[in-house]
């Protein structure tokens, strides 16, 4: 997997006074972000807090106001097909064309590779087959996606990303609708491509004990606006949560069993 | 990996199958008719190429050449071009039920090129005809999409035909009002609505071939674009695809097919919906596959439509869209009542 090098470039996203508006009401308002090469930034939030818009505002699929910077240049710089090539969403719900063959869906990904006129040559499904095995799922690639279960479709649709060859990866909720140990797989897969491959990470989660786990930098929105960012240490606090999120949770951390959030029931005391 | 090559294998045996049943249907076309003409002599007609071979009177050359051939090749025309503009349209629309006919991009071509004959200028029909034909098809296929779109998030897929259908039934009142006002033309406009290829010539030929090429070349050379369209607007743009663009170029060229199809054979209905379908059943559901498959197979399958219709209560004929809807109308409704559980 070749992911180009960007060695030179330590900051893969830069995001400065970022706001978007849908229909004159305020979704995001005024974000800050940095994140580092080969970093995992995870946007945590209550539901509604803006956190797809802010993905697909970065991705550039909406319009905003502010700047978005990608790996040193103005993303607005960016034709379309060069943006694809720095910045592969995985959505939250991908619309899946259930008679394409999982190899036909991954090779989607190498649309921004293509011109108008070209058909994909050695390369392209080299790549496709490449992502395919990173994600466990070289068995499948004649398969059609109406055959696959839940955790097996999001693994395509994560292949379908990678396939796409950008070091940026974008993945909002990547776990809704998986059983527990297919959200364990999905985001040790997507940590090991991290390491492996340099790829940069962000991602959207509602699991903040699953985000605790592997990303490295949070930011919490809630009301479209950043409302803390930093560590686990900085961001995953009781006290933050419960103003945000309105739920009583606990913080423990563990020798053997390692670090959660859980909620806590009862009145408080 | 042979799962993989059982499925290339599939599509290319599709292909084959696809380019067999299109010969045979020509020959079955210029084979069969009022007057006996042998399978030998129509075989050394063909092979000389238009020359009246030995043993021939130049009275069947001249049915073949006249009347046989020029018939087969519209019907061959309008049938690619109805199946592949209903595919472009299901794909743009990511509307399994979308086709020229229940989109009113037929009646919208329908009432243009009514327009065109009923007060057009007499002289130029052969040119303002398939224009009227062609911006007709847009505003038909515009306005659907327009008032179908509006209340629908996503895959809606219902409310597009009905818009659709709602749009043709008025575009169609409209072009039969015109009609009335014209009564000297209402034969001849009455009859190319049922969708007629009895009376089909070269002229037709030459009328409608530069707008199918142009049009099914324009699609081909999409369609690998047209697959990148099936997860959704969102998603087509974040791998870099101006969705607004080819959508676009793909109804331009799906109306464009769909107008010289209405201009030369009237209102046929389903084929875009019968076709695509049949071949995804084949082949699945790439517009690679799909596209190229349903030019090929939906010019066979109108040939073989209009022989049918020629043939079965011949002397007299059965208008050609009659046998589309008769087929097409029940494949509708298995197709919708899939899709809705699917949804």
């Amino acid at each position: 997997m070749k992911v180009e090098a960007r060695s030179d470039v330590v900051v893969a996203l830069e995001v400065r006074d970022l706001s978007v508006e849908l229909g004159r009401r305020p979704i995001v308002s005024g974000v800050r972000l940095d994140v580092p090469t080969g970093g995992w930034l995870c946007i945590i939030g209550p539901n509604g807090a803006g956190k797809t818009t802010l993905v697909h505002a970065i991705a550039g699929l909406v319009p905003r106001s502010g700047s978005v910077r990608l790996f040193g240049r103005a993303a607005d710089a960016l034709g379309r097909r060069e943006r694809a090539r720095s910045i592969a969403l995985v959505p939250q719900l991908p619309a899946i064309p259930e008679s394409f063959t999982v190899e036909q869906y991954v090779l989607l990904g190498r649309t921004p590779h293509l011109g108008l006129l070209a058909s994909e040559g050695a390369r392209d499904l080299e790549a496709v087959a490449t992502a395919l095995e990173r994600l466990d799922l070289g068995w499948a690639a004649s398969r059609r996606l109406d055959s696959l279960s839940g955790g097996e479709l999001r693994r395509g649709v994560i292949a379908r990303a990678i396939a796409q060859e950008a070091p940026l990866l974008l993945l909002d909720e990547p776990t809704t609708g998986l059983d527990i140990a297919q959200q364990l797989r999905v985001l040790e897969l997507v940590d090991e491509l991290r390491r492996a491959d340099g790829l940069t990470v962000i991602s959207t989660m509602h699991d903040l004990t699953l985000a605790g786990r592997f990303a490295q930098s949070f930011a919490l929105l809630s009301g479209g606006r950043v409302v803390a960012e930093g560590s686990r240490g900085e961001v995953l606090l009781p006290h933050v949560i419960a103003e945000h999120y309105g739920a009583r949770v606990g913080v423990i951390e563990d020798g053997t069993l390692g670090w959660a959030v859980v909620p806590l029931s009862g009145p408080e005391p | 990996m042979s799962v993989r090559t059982a499925l290339r294998g599939s599509r290319s045996r599709a292909y084959v199958v696809g380019v067999a049943v299109l010969i045979a249907a020509i020959l079955a076309g210029l084979l069969v008719g009022p007057v006996r003409i042998g399978a030998a002599n129509v075989f050394r007609w063909l092979l000389t190429f238009g020359q009246t071979p030995s043993g021939m009177s130049e009275q069947e050359a001249l049915i073949l050449a006249e009347l046989r051939l020029p018939r087969v090749i519209v019907a061959g025309l309008v049938g690619a071009s109805l199946a592949a503009s209903g595919a472009a349209y299901q794909a743009v629309f990511r509307n399994p039920l979308a086709d020229p006919y229940l989109l009113g991009a037929a009646a919208g071509a329908g009432l243009g090129a009514t327009i065109a004959v009923a007060y057009g200028p007499t002289g130029a029909i052969d040119v303002t005809v398939p224009v009227a034909a062609f911006v007709g098809a847009l505003v038909g296929v515009g306005l659907a999409y327009g008032l179908g779109r509006s209340n629908v998030g996503g895959r809606g897929t219902t409310s597009l035909v009905l818009a659709g259908v709602a749009v043709a039934s008025f575009l169609t009142a409209v072009q039969t009002f015109l009609q009335q006002q014209r009564s000297q033309t209402l034969r001849q406009v009455y009859t190319w609505i049922l969708g007629r290829l009895g009376t089909t010539g070269w002229d037709d030929v030459w009328l409608a071939l530069p707008s199918v090429v142009l049009a099914v070349t324009t699609l081909w050379v999409v369609r690998r674009l047209l697959d990148v369209i099936e997860v959704g607007d969102v998603e087509a743009q974040s791998l870099g695809l101006n969705v607004t663009r080819l959508r676009l170029v793909v109804v331009l060229a799906a109306s464009l097919a769909t107008a010289a199809a209405v201009a030369v054979a009237g209102l046929i209905g389903f084929v875009g919906i019968i076709v695509p379908h049949t071949v995804r059943l084949l082949v699945g559901g790439s517009y690679r596959s799909v596209l190229p498959l349903s030019v090929l197979f939906g010019a066979s399958f109108l040939i073989v439509v209009d022989l049918l219709a020629r043939t079965v209560v011949a002397p007299a004929e059965i208008p050609i869209g009659v046998i589309t809807a008769l087929v097409g109308a029940p494949f509708f409704v298995v197709v919708l009542r899939r899709n809705r559980r699917a949804a």
